[in-house]
């Protein structure tokens, strides 16, 4: 059994990072992937020639050559102040340079990723110890040390770029400890687990998999830094002054400046060719890893959510007859509101497909339907706060007299301070942890009051939805409150601006059974107060017997059925809409609906 | 507060202490000549003795630290093997350069950083392009090389600063600036492109939370909800990455230093090391990392500042 459940276990790393050959090939495929790979094999190939390349001795001065122009015979790029070929010296630079590189991302490489294997492999006490440890190493002052420490380590560029490693080693530390144990918890290393495989097996087989990736994309952007260190410490002078590397060319060149200002081009050309190259590589390797999807055509920008499009009139709609009906009466009505989002292949997923809907003034309407059938955004889209990518559009959306389409964000804006207002469904994640619960509701009041009155208002909302202790909660931050009390200070900043239409989008599904009942006799109480229409998302057919006038079922992007609650109730006729009803009794936890499709790829 | 402040000062006395300690046993402990380098050549090794002896060199090397230990509690740092002067008279009177072009370039990273990620988060397209610029072209050209291009341009082709030398602020606060300025600029390039991008992926991962949407909902402007709201939730991040670039700041900061001749501890720094000037090479650790350990100190207390959750536990 254990040849099988290592194939499909591999497949599985597989998903996360493409096959080692298939990534290499990617990005030979691509021109910048190509073009980098040629220049860093050509500049490391010049390298290797050395000796059968250059002119003459790269240390060796020439008086009879000091400051020869490029093309002097014998002198490829010409003679630097001491008289010293340069081609001979960016030739040898070239390898000061490339094994400075190999050093510094090779030490960094070799500690990160053995300690960080170890960190997140074992884990306990010993990722503990190894966690604080390269936090402290990352807080060392490296530059200091380096130079200080100049004496012991004999100011070779060698042992100075070994210290740099050392150094830097705190970076794939973190990315490979961060990594494993992210892999580590994933299924196919339980498999391979139970499959009989031993630790150092699993580590190396599976673990090392994914985590090489992104190693080596860290290794070629160390390289740059140990590049650009080890030049910049011979510039100054650290390290014997008589070899030939980019540092001490420039620092030459540097000095020279006025006489032969070209001379400085040379080693600044290729210490950029070099970087650059490493630079592109990473960065193609990165893209290589990341799959197809990275190099998906990019979405063009779409119109923001909160301008909508007028379409064209449709047939006759099952639920237009209903709306209709009563237009006059309505405090809002929607006819043919569709909501799509991109796909990554550039085609668009509809989510809301042509659905019809209407409020009377205090009416109750229950918006039923499970996770991903579309009622969250509906709701959203008559608030106008959809993700960017979303693309609105609908027959008719007015609330009270105005219409939502066509208008610019002022005007919106504008109406959700005061028409029209929302509860969420998590209270946690709806308050800003960075403000006083006070803070937050004034902000929201200040639009149509002074300060003093904002406040006032404020603290008075607060004792109305029943919070016990107004002062001591106006002035406390988020965390410092329970969850049904947040869900009252959400409910206090949605009726604060009287508004005609409350939006509430389960507003106690993430609530203790205890507090919803609470919750929802406090929505009840208000709404009769205030006079609001109300349009109540949930899936909870419980909750809509509670409190609702009328009930609209959704599924898949559509209405499938409306009408008096005791109506449906007593006699639904979809049987989508019997299973939800039928299911009441079966409710033992409560459910919270995933994220607004479309958030994930806005990030 | 109090409690995370204090453990934070644990931590950077920790810190001072392990990278001294390094230090101080890797270059004490290293054997090097330093009274035959004072000396010379010509020196007897009775002489030799003699100043071993003064200095305190002949003595076991954990004695050697303790003594160290001892004075940096009284605020003696020894005094430099060559001149004579008390390291913390030295360091003292170089600190202000040092100063002045961290903090500038410090200001200059923050204060550019915050504004790009800003816009980029808002607008993105042209500033997200800015920076992968400015990103690549910092991983391209060594700092060296860009400096050397700017000294290049602004002083030595447009004259608009001095190339080398400082003006103490007292003497002439726009001389002053001209000859901070160019060196924190510098310092600022490669730290801006990580930290303006950092600034940005917070801030756009802050747009999408719920709580962005119900503040939207009660009609709060789009202004408020992304400098107000928005940033200050997406400060920590972006604290924690500048604390770090600090260190490297610092850092470059010494390197910079000699380039530009300004008399700080970075001058200071590279002339005890070539002469083995082993109490000034000490003081600049000890100096450097303190310097580091306070900036993260203030970055901590203004990060505490700005979240009430760390602010009150």
């Amino acid at each position: 059994m254990t040849t099988p459940s290592i194939g499909q276990t591999t497949d599985v790393g597989a998903a996360n990072a493409p096959k080692r050959i298939g990534a290499f090939r990617r990005i030979i495929s691509t021109p910048l992937g190509l073009f980098s790979v040629i220049i860093l094999l050509s500049i490391v190939m010049l390298g290797i020639l050395e000796p059968v390349l250059r002119g003459h001795d790269p240390n060796t001065a020439e008086l009879s050559a000091i400051n020869a122009p490029p093309g002097t015979p014998g002198y490829f790029l010409g003679a630097d102040q001491n008289g010293r070929d340069i081609w001979s010296r960016v030739l040898a630079s070239i390898n000061v340079s490339v094994i400075s590189a190999l050093i510094g991302s090779g030490v960094a490489v070799a500690i990160g990723s053995i300690f960080g294997l170890i960190s997140g492999y074992i884990g306990k006490r010993l990722d503990g110890v190894l966690a604080w440890l390269f936090s402290l190493l990352m807080t060392f002052p490296a530059m200091i040390l380096i130079m200080v420490l100049q004496p012991i380590t004999g100011g070779t560029y060698q042992t100075m770029m070994a210290l740099f490693g050392i150094f830097i080693s705190p970076g794939i530390f973190w990315l490979v400890r961060n990594l494993v144990i992210g892999v580590k918890n994933e299924l196919y290393v339980d498999a391979a687990k139970v499959s009989g495989l031993s630790n150092r097996r699993i580590l190396s087989r599976h673990v090392l998999y994914v985590v090489r990736g992104p190693i080596i994309i860290s290794a070629a952007f160390m390289a740059t830094a140990a590049i650009g260190i080890q030049a910049g410490l011979a510039f100054l002078g650290f390290g014997s002054g008589q070899d030939a590397n980019f540092g001490t060319m420039t620092g030459d060149a540097f000095l020279n400046i006025y006489r032969a200002p070209l001379q400085l081009l040379w080693p600044s050309l290729f210490l950029a060719l070099m970087n650059a190259a490493l630079v592109l590589l990473g960065n193609a390797y990165r893209d290589a890893l990341a799959g197809p999807q990275a190099v998906a055509p990019r979405q063009k920008k779409k119109q923001s959510a909160a301008k909508l499009e007028v379409t064209k009139p449709l047939e006759a709609h099952p639920q237009s007859a209903e709306v209709s009906a009563s237009a006059r009466a309505e405090l809002l009505s929607v006819r043919n509101l569709r909501v799509s989002y991109p796909n990554l292949d550039g085609t668009r997923k509809e989510v809301v497909k042509g659905t019809s809907l209407f409020i009377r003034p205090g009416e109750i309407v229950g918006l039923v339907g499970e996770s991903g059938s579309g009622k969250s955004q509906t709701a959203f889209s008559i608030l106008g706060l959809l993700p960017k990518q979303a693309e609105v559009s609908a027959d008719v959306m007015n609330l009270a007299g105005d219409s939502l389409l066509q208008q610019d964000g002022k005007l919106l804006r504008r109406m959700r301070g005061s028409v029209i207002s929302y509860i969420p469904q998590e209270p946690m994640s709806n308050l800003d942890p960075s403000f006083t619960i006070g803070s937050q509701l004034v902000e929201g009041l200040r639009a149509s009051m002074s300060k003093k009155e904002a406040k006032e208002t404020a603290l008075a909302l607060l004792a109305r939805v029943g919070i016990t202790d107004p002062e001591r909660t106006f002035k406390s931050y988020p965390h410092q409150i329970s969850g049904g009390m947040a869900q009252r200070v959400l409910i206090a900043g949605a009726v604060a601006p009287r508004p005609k239409l409350l939006i509430a989008d389960e507003p106690t599904t993430a609530l203790d059974v205890t507090v919803q009942a609470e919750i929802l006799d406090l929505l009840r109480d208000l709404q009769g107060e205030l006079g609001m229409g109300v349009l109540l998302v949930t899936h909870n057919f419980g909750v809509v017997a509670d409190l609702c006038d009328r009930v609209l079922v959704m599924r898949d992007g559509e209405i499938v059925e409306g009408g008096h609650v005791r109506t449906i109730f007593r006699n639904p006729s979809h049987p989508y809409t019997q299973e939800l009803i039928s299911s009441i009794l079966d409710e033992a936890t409560v459910r919270t609906d995933p994220e607004l499709v479309g958030v994930k790829e806005h990030k | 507060m109090i409690p995370f402040l204090l453990r934070r000062v644990g931590a950077g006395l920790v810190l001072i202490t392990v990278v001294t300690a390094i230090t101080f046993f890797l270059t004490y402990g290293a054997n090097i000549p330093v009274a035959r380098n004072i000396l010379g050549p010509a020196a007897s090794q009775e002489q030799i003795d003699i100043l071993n002896g003064q200095l305190g060199l002949n003595r076991p090397i954990l004695e050697q630290y303790f003594a160290w230990i001892a004075g940096v509690l009284q605020g003696d740092l020894g005094r430099s093997y060559y001149t004579s002067e008390p390291v913390v008279h030295a360091l003292a009177s170089r600190l202000p350069v040092t100063l002045s072009v961290v903090l500038l370039s410090a200001a200059i990273t923050l204060t550019v950083s915050i504004w790009l990620g800003v816009v980029g988060a808002a607008r993105g397209g042209v500033v997200d392009a800015i920076l992968q610029g400015i990103s690549t072209i910092t991983f391209v050209f060594p700092a060296i090389i860009l400096a050397i291009a700017m000294v290049y341009v602004f002083a030595i082709s447009l004259k608009l600063v001095p190339a080398v030398g400082y003006t103490s602020f007292d003497h002439s606060p726009g001389q002053w600036f001209a000859s901070v300025i160019l060196p924190a600029i510098i310092l600022s390039i490669g730290g801006i492109a990580a930290l303006a991008a950092q600034i940005r992926g917070s801030l756009v991962d802050e747009l999408s939370k719920d709580y962005v949407r119900t503040l939207r909902s009660r009609g709060v402007s789009e202004r408020s909800i992304l400098l107000k709201h928005a940033l200050r939730n997406a400060s920590g991040p972006g604290f924690t990455t500048f604390s770090l670039q600090f260190i490297s700041l610092f850092g470059a900061s010494l390197f910079i230093e000699k380039i530009f001749a300004l008399p700080g501890y970075g001058t200071y720094g590279f002339n005890a090391t070539m002469q083995f000037d082993l109490p000034a090479m000490l003081g600049v650790t000890l100096f450097g990392v303190g310097l580091v350990v306070v900036m993260n100190l203030v970055i901590d207390i203004a990060s505490g500042w700005l979240n009430p959750k760390v602010r009150m536990s």
